[in-house]
């Protein structure tokens, strides 16, 4: 093995190795979270940029511990809006960060694609925080080391993926890390959020949302978006709620050993019940915690790898 | 000045000729075709040996970006443009700034194209005035004053009832109405074809449905008011079965394609290059193979390139919100000719007619000819030329094309407008 990626952008890119050794360095670093000095050297001297293009706490506060924890410098540069909005272009931002002389630049945008943008461009590692409905790769490897960690294994896993698929970075790069990982993978939701040409990424689709979660081993819950009402995708969220939400009584029927997801942050009360997202089932926390192992083995892959 | 260019293949499609000529040109026409022609006293002579001669090529969709737009290109800039590639005369679209929706504007690029134009200019007038698709803009003054066509190209006039008055009032100028067929609430704002690598890339897509519902409407208007409706950039299959279908059935529908819808699929986007982004979107392999087969057979009546110059921090940009287009001009003949003619998809005859007399027809336009007394307006092909996109070497201002690096062979070799040779 050995890490020989520049940047970590997609789920779409990666080799099912890769993902593993990820996973992998991830347990590694889980201990760590439980020192009373939660610090190594690994990554001392090195510069980590959070590039926050959208707003976010839970992914820049996560990358910013993992950095941390790692001895890394961690800078967080926040800004909202388009190039238009700022005066600014993309490219020029970026590159007035590297004239810094950063290690890795971790980029979360609202605009799909962004982030190619910047690595096609810049010298240095660049991390995919998310980008529009395009991809967030450390959320699908958080979620993938949280059920690994859960059920001891993935191959052979059934998981249901319910709500916004179509606006969802989070589903795409599930659906991709757990394709090769060897899970078999259902979305669901109303048609007007499943995207066009969806079973040619190798998922099942299915509207009814008791036969998607009926054999899951795993319920991965997405947030809906209240704007998604504006363009005429659902009626109301009333009406999501009582169809799509997830209530202590639908999970009668599911296994007693299901795991309940949530990339967060979580609408309680509209996709998740709150006595469900509380309940013995949820792993939200889990996730979380483990956001920061994973993140940490990207940023060691990416900048420190070379050192080992 | 006489000009007489020896040993060249003459095809003039539309004259049914393919075989050795000379021709002698003067006074901007062509004045004689023959073989073994000799020079008169003080004529240059070219040799065109290996070399093919064919009526100018006419590109009826280019945005000259003049007035307004400078900075992205100009009358001057892409005329050159227009000569480096082998076209003779070009249409340029009304969305200017200020819109070409007034007589003023048409005279300032007609009186530009005279100062500063190397190739034929002919403007195309808006619709409805500021393209707003309120109101319409005063037709007959822009058919006096040159326009040889309506559209609000770029944008889509919604309103089907305006449109309608719009291909009435027209109707006694014989000038057709071009439309951008692209139903803006379907197409919602898209940055690309929807479907799987939309899907993929978390791109939103714009459904073929987008483009057909306006084809199919427009169809129907052309039915009903018996004017001439030409869709502007053909990009799928649905839209090439329809117009089969109307034009089976005698409605003035007539359409072109653009170099790139018939070169290029959506798979292209996946390299998040912004040069992949345009309106209409690249579509899937089943379009291109429809596309192809409709401008064979004659479904489709030209290719046009949709020439759209942009400034490089207008693409280098976010792609959803990077600009839509890309420059043609100086590619799309070569492409043309390496993509399609070479392996044999369309022969170079019918690509000679759908660039040159087929668009001269839809638009009334002089040329499309080589007969003796035709204006000597000729495009000289070397079918033989390698080439090598090269976007810095353009004349264009703008260098926002997918195509650069792609390598391949035959290319334009001399441009001659009125006789005179204006490239290289």
């Amino acid at each position: 093995m050995g890490w020989k990626r520049k940047d970590l952008l997609g789920m779409q890119d990666l080799e099912a190795a890769e993902i593993a050794e990820v996973l992998d360095t991830a347990d590694s670093m889980r201990e760590i979270a439980t020192r009373e000095i939660k610090k190594v050297p690994t990554l001392r001297g090195k510069t980590v940029v959070n590039l926050f293009f959208e707003a976010s706490t839970r992914t820049r506060t996560s990358f910013e511990i993992a950095g941390k924890w790692l001895s890394a410098d961690v800078i967080n540069f926040s800004t909202s809006g388009s190039s238009a909005e700022k005066g600014e272009s993309l490219l020029d931002t970026a590159k007035n960060i590297e004239a810094m002389s950063p290690d890795v630049v971790i980029v979360r945008h609202r605009a799909a694609g962004a982030p190619a943008l910047l690595a096609r461009h810049l010298r240095c590692s660049v991390v995919n925080a998310g980008d529009g409905a395009h991809e967030h790769p450390t959320q699908a490897l958080l979620d993938l080391l949280t059920i690994r960690q859960k059920k001891g294994h993935l191959d052979g896993l059934n998981v249901a993926i319910v709500g916004d698929i179509a606006h969802s970075r989070v589903a795409r790069s599930n659906i991709h890390g757990m394709k090769k990982a060897g899970m078999t993978v259902t979305v669901a939701g109303p048609p007007t959020l499943i995207p066009p040409a969806c079973q040619e990424l190798g998922v099942k689709v299915s509207h009814r949302l008791e036969e998607a979660i009926a054999h899951a081993d795993v319920i991965m819950m997405l947030r809906l978006q209240h704007e998604r009402m504006r363009g005429g995708l659902i009626p109301s969220i009333r009406e999501y709620s009582r169809v799509w939400g997830l209530s202590l009584g639908r999970l009668e029927h599911c296994r007693p050993d299901v795991l309940i997801m949530h990339p967060g942050p979580v609408n309680r009360g509209v996709e998740l019940a709150p006595e469900v997202a509380d309940s013995q089932y949820s792993v939200i926390l889990d996730q979380v915690a483990n956001g920061v192992a994973v993140r940490m083995a990207v940023l060691f892959l990416l900048a420190g790898g070379k050192a080992q | 000045m006489s000009l007489l260019i020896k040993n060249g293949r003459m095809l003039d499609p539309a004259a049914g000729v393919d075989e050795a000529q000379d021709v002698l040109i003067g006074e901007g026409r062509i004045a004689r075709v023959g073989k073994a022609l000799r020079a008169p006293a003080g004529a240059q002579s070219v040799d065109a040996t290996g070399k093919v001669l064919c009526p100018g090529f006419i590109d009826i969709h280019v945005h000259l970006r003049e007035p307004g737009f400078e900075y992205k290109e100009t009358v001057a800039s892409g005329t050159r443009a227009a000569a480096a590639g082998g076209f003779t005369a070009i249409c340029c679209m009304a969305n200017t700034s200020p819109v070409n929706d007034n007589r003023a504007v048409t005279d300032y690029i007609l009186a530009k194209a005279r100062a500063e134009g190397v190739v034929r200019v002919y403007p195309i007038g808006a619709v409805t005035k500021n393209l707003e698709g309120a109101q319409l803009a005063e037709l007959a003054e822009l058919a006096e004053a040159g326009c040889v066509a309506f559209s609000d190209d770029g944008k889509c006039v919604m309103n089907a009832e305006l449109y309608r008055r719009a291909m009435e009032y027209t109707l006694p100028f014989g000038t057709p109405v071009i439309s951008h067929a692209e139903d803006c609430t379907l197409a919602h704002g898209a940055a690309m074809n929807e479907g799987l690598v939309s899907t993929e890339l978390g791109l939103r897509g714009q459904p073929a449905a987008a483009e057909e519902v306006m084809v199919a409407r427009d169809i129907v208007l052309a039915e009903l008011t018996g004017a001439h409706v030409h869709i502007a950039h053909v990009s799928t299959a649905g839209s090439v079965r329809m117009l089969r279908e109307a034009r089976a059935r005698g409605i003035r529908v007539t359409s072109e394609v653009t170099p790139h819808h018939l070169l290029l699929t959506e798979e292209a986007v996946r390299s998040w290059d912004a040069n992949t982004k345009m309106a209409p979107p690249l579509r899937g392999k089943r379009d291109v193979e429809a596309l192809r087969e409709a401008l064979a057979d004659g479904t489709i009546d030209c290719v046009a390139t949709d020439h759209a110059p942009h400034a490089l921090a207008e693409k280098e940009d976010e792609f959803a919100e990077a600009a839509n287009g890309i420059v043609g001009l100086e590619t799309a003949v070569s492409l043309l000719l390496d993509g399609l003619v070479r392996p044999g998809i369309i022969d170079l005859s019918t690509l000679v007619t759908r660039l040159s007399t087929a668009p001269a027809r839809l638009l009334n336009l002089p040329g499309g000819s080589l007969s003796p007394g035709a204006a000597a307006d000729i495009t000289i092909l070397d079918l033989a030329q390698p080439f090598t996109v090269d976007p810095r070497n353009f004349r264009s201002r703008s260098r926002n094309t997918p195509f650069g690096g792609r390598t391949g062979v035959g290319a334009p070799w001399m441009t001659i407008v009125g006789g005179v040779p204006v490239w290289p």
